[in-house]
C-alpha cells in the first residue's frame, strides 16, 4: 500500500518511460547542483489521494480454492447419501442417556488425569531441575520408567495391584506402627485405577513438557528477579511461568487432546466412559460403524471446544511476546466486512 | 522522593569491598580486589574484556558469592553474618532483603517481558517490600515520568526501543528506593543515537545522592560523572583515581595501553 503510494507520487510528472538520468539532466539545464537527493523542479502530480485501492488479482488462490471446495463437496455429498453410514442410528444414539453417561465419564477421566498429571508433572520438572542429585534422578527415574511401560499394562498392574499386595498401610517404615490398613482391591477400584494410570502416565509425559518450557526462559529473567529481591516461588510463578507457558501450551493442548482419546484404553478395566459404552451397544445391536461414529463425533466436538480453549489461552500467555497481536478469527471477520465488503461493490 | 527517606542521603550508600576474592573452577576471576565507594559517590570501572568487572558487579549484591574476602554496605555485611570467627551465609529471606537495597541494571535490560512497563516498575516493590499495589503504581508512574517514558507506561517491553527499554530497567531498579545502584555496561547493547538518552538518566541520578557503581566504556561520559575511575584488568584493580588524573596521567603502563586502544584521539586533553 505505502509502496504504492512512493511510486505514484516519484514518477508521476513523466512518462513512465522516464530514467533517472533524464531527470538529472534536467535538474542540470536548470543550474542546480545534480544529485540523487535533490530532484529538479517538477510539475504539480496528479493527486491520486482519493483514488480507491485495488488488490492485485490472484488468480490461482481462486483455483485453489475451487479444487478444495469441489473435493469437500464431494465427501459431504457421499456421507450424506451413502445410506451405510446409517446416519439415522447415529443420530438416535448420539444423545441417549448411557452414551452422555459415557461421555461424562470420559470427561470425568480426562479432567482428573490431566490436572493431577500436570500437577505432578510440574512438580517433577522442578525435582529435575534442582540441585540436589537425589530429587533429580528420582525424578528422571519416574519419567524413564512410566514413559517406557505400555500404558495398558500400567492400568492392568494398577488394577491388579490387589494381587502384588494384598493390604496397604500408611504407617512409619520400618517399624510395626500403621495408622491404618486397607484390604488393597478396596481401595483400587476401576475408577481409582483409571485415574492413577493415566495420571502418572501423563505426569511423566508433562513433567518434559513443563521442563523444556522452563528451560526456554532466559537465565537473565530469574537473575533480574533476584536483583529486585523478589521471592523464589514468586520469581517462578510470575517472572518464569507465564513466559514457560508459551513455548508449554502448544505441545500441552496436543497431551490433553491425546488424553481425552487415550482415557478410551480404560476400557480393559470394563470402565464405562464413552468407547466402553459404545462397544457395550454395537455388541448388542450390531451397529458397528453407526456407533463408532457417535464415538468419534463426540471426540471431534470434545477436541474442537479445546482448540478454541487453546487459542485463547496461547493469545493470552502471547502478551508481550509480539509488537502486535494477531487478530481473532471473529475481529479478522468484522475487519473484512467493514472494510472489504465495500471496495467490492465499488467494482 | 517519598517522606521516609528523611534522613541526609549522604549517609547512606557507603559501599566497602574488602579483598575480595572470586574462582570459576580454576580460573581466578576477582584477585583480592579491594575498593571504598563514599556515600553518594559516583564509580566508573573500566576494564578490557573478561578482566572481571561483571563478576564484581554481581558479587556486590550477592548474585555471585565471593571464595573469599567480603563486602559491607553502611557497615552491614553482604549475605553474610559473623558468628564466632565464621562469616555465615543469610539465608534466602534476608539476602532478598538485603538486595533491595542495592539496584542493578544490566546490559541486556532483562525487563519483564510479559509485563508492560509500569508492572515491571511496579512489581518488586509490591512483593519485596511490601507496599500496596496503588502506592507501587503511583510511584511507578511518577518514576516512569521521571525518565521520560509517563506516556508509554501501558507498553510492553517489545513495543519500545532499546533505550527507551532500558529507561525502563532504571526506573524499576529506583523503584526500590536503593542506597546504591549497580550499572553493567548500562549502554553497551544500544545503538549509538540511543546511548545519550541513557546516559542523561543516569547523570540525573549521579546529582541525586544515590551511591553508583557504573561499569562502562563510554569514557567521556566517565569523566563527567564519576569521582572515581577505577581500571581494571586480570582481576585486579591496577589503578585508580579522579577522572583528571587518571584519563590525561595515568601511572601504571597497563592503563595506559588500554586507553590508547579505546579513547579516541580527540578525546585525550
Ligand atoms: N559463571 C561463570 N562461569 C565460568 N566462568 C565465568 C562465569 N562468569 C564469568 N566467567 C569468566 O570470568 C571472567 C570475567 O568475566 P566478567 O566478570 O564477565 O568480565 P567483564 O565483565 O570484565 O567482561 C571471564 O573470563 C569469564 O569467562
Ligand atoms: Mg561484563
Amino acid at each position: 500500500m505505502s509502496s504504492a503510494a512512493t511510486k505514484v507520487s516519484q514518477s508521476a510528472p513523466e512518462p513512465a518511460s522516464a530514467a533517472p538520468g533524464t531527470a538529472e539532466a534536467a535538474a542540470g539545464t536548470a543550474g542546480r547542483v545534480p544529485g540523487p537527493t535533490k530532484p529538479g523542479p517538477r510539475k504539480p502530480a496528479t493527486d491520486y489521494a482519493d483514488y480507491s485501492l485495488v488488490s492485485a488479482p490472484r488468480p490461482w488462490r481462486w483455483v485453489g480454492t475451487a479444487v478444495v471446495a469441489l473435493g469437500l463437496a464431494a465427501v459431504a455429498w457421499s456421507l450424506a447419501t451413502n445410506p451405510r453410514w446409517e446416519w439415522d442410528v447415529v443420530g438416535q444414539w448420539f444423545t441417549a442417556q448411557s452414551v452422555v453417561k459415557g461421555l461424562l465419564e470420559t470427561l470425568k477421566l480426562t479432567a482428573i488425569s490431566g490436572v493431577l498429571g500436570f500437577v505432578l508433572g510440574f512438580i517433577l520438572a522442578l525435582m529435575r531441575l534442582s540441585a540436589s542429585p537425589l530429587l533429580l534422578s528420582v525424578s528422571w527415574t519416574f519419567s524413564w520408567i512410566f514413559r517406557s511401560t505400555p500404558l495398558l499394562v500400567q492400568m492392568l498392574l494398577w488394577y491388579n495391584l490387589g494381587y502384588l499386595y494384598e493390604k496397604i498401610s500408611l504407617g512409619i517404615p520400618f517399624t510395626d506402627i500403621r495408622f491404618f490398613e486397607v484390604q488393597t482391591t478396596t481401595l483400587i477400584s476401576q475408577f481409582a485405577a483409571a485415574v492413577l494410570g493415566l495420571t502418572l502416565n501423563q505426569a511423566a509425559y508433562s513433567a518434559e513438557i513443563i521442563r523444556g518450557g522452563i528451560l526456554s526462559v532466559d537465565q537473565g529473567q530469574l537473575e533480574a528477579a533476584a536483583a529486585l529481591g523478589i521471592p523464589a516461588w514468586r520469581r517462578s510463578t510470575r517472572i518464569v511461568l507465564p513466559q514457560a507457558m508459551r513455548a508449554i501450551l502448544p505441545t500441552a493442548f496436543n497431551e490433553i487432546i491425546g488424553l481425552v482419546k487415550g482415557t478410551s484404553i480404560v476400557y480393559v478395566l470394563a470402565y464405562s466412559e464413552l468407547f466402553y459404552t459404545v462397544q457395550v451397544i454395537y455388541n448388542r445391536t450390531q451397529q458397528v460403524l453407526p456407533l463408532l461414529l457417535v464415538a468419534t463425533l463426540w471426540y471431534v466436538v470434545i477436541t474442537s471446544v479445546l482448540s478454541v480453549f487453546q487459542y485463547y489461552i496461547e493469545r493470552h500467555y502471547s502478551k508481550g511476546a509480539v509488537r502486535t497481536l494477531p487478530l481473532t478469527p471473529l475481529q479478522k471477520a468484522r475487519k473484512f466486512f467493514a472494510t472489504h465488503a465495500p471496495v467490492r461493490s465499488l467494482r | 522522593m517519598s517522606t521516609a527517606t528523611a534522613a541526609p542521603e549522604t549517609t547512606r550508600g557507603l559501599v566497602e569491598i574488602t579483598k575480595v576474592r572470586k574462582a570459576f573452577g580454576a580460573t581466578e576471576v576477582l584477585k583480592g580486589i579491594s575498593l571504598t565507594v563514599e556515600p553518594g559517590g559516583v564509580a566508573v570501572i573500566v576494564g578490557p574484556s573478561g578482566s572481571g568487572k561483571s563478576t564484581l558487579l554481581r558479587t556486590i549484591n550477592h548474585l555471585e558469592k565471593v571464595d573469599g574476602g567480603f563486602i559491607a554496605i553502611d557497615g552491614e555485611l553482604v549475605g553474610y553474618r559473623v558468628r564466632g570467627n565464621r562469616l555465615h551465609e543469610l539465608r534466602e529471606k534476608d539476602i532478598l532483603k538485603q538486595r533491595t537495597e542495592i539496584g542493578m541494571v544490566f546490559q541486556n535490560f532483562n525487563l519483564f517481558p510479559h509485563l508492560t512497563a509500569l508492572e515491571n516498575v511496579a512489581e518488586a516493590p509490591v512483593v519485596a517490600q511490601g507496599r500496596s499495589k496503588a502506592e507501587a503504581r503511583e510511584r511507578g508512574l511518577e518514576l516512569l515520568d521521571r525518565v521520560g517514558l509517563k506516556d508509554r507506561a501501558g507498553a510492553y517491553p517489545r513495543q519500545l526501543s532499546g533505550g527507551q527499554q532500558q529507561r525502563v530497567a532504571i526506573a524499576r531498579a529506583l523503584a526500590l528506593d536503593p542506597k546504591i545502584l549497580l550499572f553493567d555496561e548500562p549502554t553497551s547493547a544500544l545503538d549509538p543515537e540511543l546511548v545519550n538518552e541513557v546516559l542523561d538518566v543516569i547523570r540525573e541520578l549521579a546529582k541525586s545522592g544515590t551511591t553508583l557503581i557504573i561499569v562502562t566504556h563510554e569514557m567521556g561520559f566517565a569523566r563527567d560523572v564519576a569521582d572515581t575511575v577505577v581500571f581494571m584488568d586480570q582481576g585486579q584493580i591496577v589503578e585508580q583515581g579522579a577522572p583528571k588524573d587518571i584519563f590525561t596521567n595515568p601511572q601504571e603502563e597497563r592503563t595506559r595501553s588500554f586507553f590508547s586502544k579505546v579513547i579516541e584521539p580527540a578525546f585525550n586533553i
